[in-house]
């Protein structure tokens, strides 16, 4: 039991944890942010992802003490001020989603993308790109159209993208 | 996952000094395939030393030909850095490819070589790139460093600090994935030198593991070209068998990724 400290979120947090906690169940239960979730609990669907130092992980298959004094954003840090973040938004006005429990770890990745890819996001990058994330709804078409829509969003208005 | 002690370790040495003084202790990369199997219970080491935030490990450096990726660089970095784009781009397209985005992101070189897994990527390279796998003892030869399944030469509390190679004049991987687990069911690295020597070396269907088809690299230094492996043959029984693919699935795999990979050289 040790006090792992990071960031989450912009807010610095500490708290209590075996050595053995995932990071997973760190967000989730030491911190009460549930948005992150456990599908598969096998590193395969991508359901936890969140972003560490600014790049997608699967928080599944992480401690949390590996964690400790990073930079994390998980779904609940993307909006800001009440705004969706331009992917939410996409995914809401393409129904990226069907039943939803994938979208958390579809939208961390999706930001992801993005923001590695820039303007060369097209369609086959998308649906490549996704190779770590599963839909068990399949509802793969309209969230590769979502990622497609929210990154001509961000190219529009770089600064959405903060 | 059973319990287990964190260590983070702020240098070789202090790694070094970590796990040998850890009764079952095991070093910890990115921990793509140490965590997730720690999680099943068919891993259970009582300490755990991470090395991925000990500066000095992370580094791609190329000197002309010469090519060295520190052991904590991310398959991700490999994948993406344009030094080594410009002179050995298919060791950049076998990182692209190895496990998703995720993975990619936290999965290190030194990992992936230290594990031995027989369906990873990285130990075709390094035989057929004639790697070197620099520890913080000395250094091995990729030929005497994997030594079967899940096994290498390294000895207790011996560390990877380093890769490096030469790169070739041409050189591809093709690889047949396994569309759930994304490993290698067959990969087959080509490597040709101006010299005129040639390397295969094939992952994912060795019964003990990666190894080099002679077969294939004397045919390939007479003629440079796919149809040059037409008649080439591998002993399905040298080779994996299991629920995803026979050994004989697999030998006509070798002879099919070999020869996408010189199309692709």
């Amino acid at each position: 039991m040790a006090k792992v400290k990071m960031t989450v979120n912009g807010r610095q947090v500490g708290s209590d944890c075996e050595d053995r906690t995932l990071l997973v169940h760190f967000l989730r239960e030491n911190l009460a942010l549930t948005g992150t979730h456990v599908g598969c609990d096998t590193t395969q669907c991508g359901a936890c992802v969140v972003h560490m130092d600014g790049r997608s992980v699967k928080s599944c298959t992480i401690l949390a003490a590996q964690a400790a004094g990073s930079s994390i954003t998980t779904i609940e840090g993307m909006a800001k001020d009440g705004e969706l973040h331009p992917v939410q938004a996409a995914f809401k006005a393409n129904h990226g989603l069907q039943c939803g429990f994938c979208t958390p770890g579809m939208v961390m990745t999706a930001d992801d993308m993005i923001r590695r890819h820039g303007a060369n996001l097209d369609e086959a990058t998308v649906r490549a790109e996704l190779d770590g994330n599963i839909c068990r709804c399949t509802g793969y078409h309209n969230i590769v159209k979502s990622i497609l829509a929210a990154a001509q969003e961000m190219r529009a208005v770089p600064q959405a993208a903060e | 996952m059973y319990e287990t002690n964190y260590h983070r370790a702020s240098s070789v040495e202090d790694a070094v000094r970590l796990k040998s003084s850890a009764e079952e202790g095991k070093y910890l990369a990115g921990g793509m395939t140490l965590i997730a199997t720690m999680k099943q219970r068919l891993a259970a080491p009582g300490d755990l030393v991470d090395i991925r935030h000990i500066a000095g490990l992370k580094f791609i450096s190329v000197t002309g030909r010469s090519v060295r990726i520190g052991a904590a660089t991310t398959h991700y970095d490999v994948a993406s850095s344009p030094e080594l784009k410009a002179i050995c781009p298919a060791i950049c397209d076998l990182a692209h490819h190895i496990g998703d985005p995720h993975v990619r992101h936290m999965g290190t070189i030194g990992g992936s070589v230290a594990n031995n897994d027989p369906a990873a990527d990285y130990p075709a390279a390094l035989l057929a790139l004639d790697a070197v796998i620099v520890t913080n003892q000395r250094e091995i030869g990729a030929a005497d460093f994997f030594t079967g399944l899940f096994e290498t030469a390294l000895e207790e509390g011996e560390m990877i600090v380093a890769i490096a190679f030469e790169a070739p004049e041409r050189a591809a991987y093709a690889k047949f994935r396994n569309p759930a687990s994304r490993y290698a069911m067959t990969g087959v690295f080509v490597a040709r030198r101006d010299s005129g020597d040639v390397r295969v070396a094939v992952t994912g269907a060795g019964a003990d593991g990666v190894f080099r088809h002679a077969g294939m690299e004397a045919a390939l230094a007479q003629n440079w070209s796919p149809d040059a492996l037409s008649g080439a043959t591998t002993d399905p029984a040298d080779l994996l068998s299991d629920l995803h693919a026979s050994s004989e699935y697999r030998a006509q795999l070798v002879k099919v990724m070999a020869k996408r990979a010189v199309a692709a050289a």
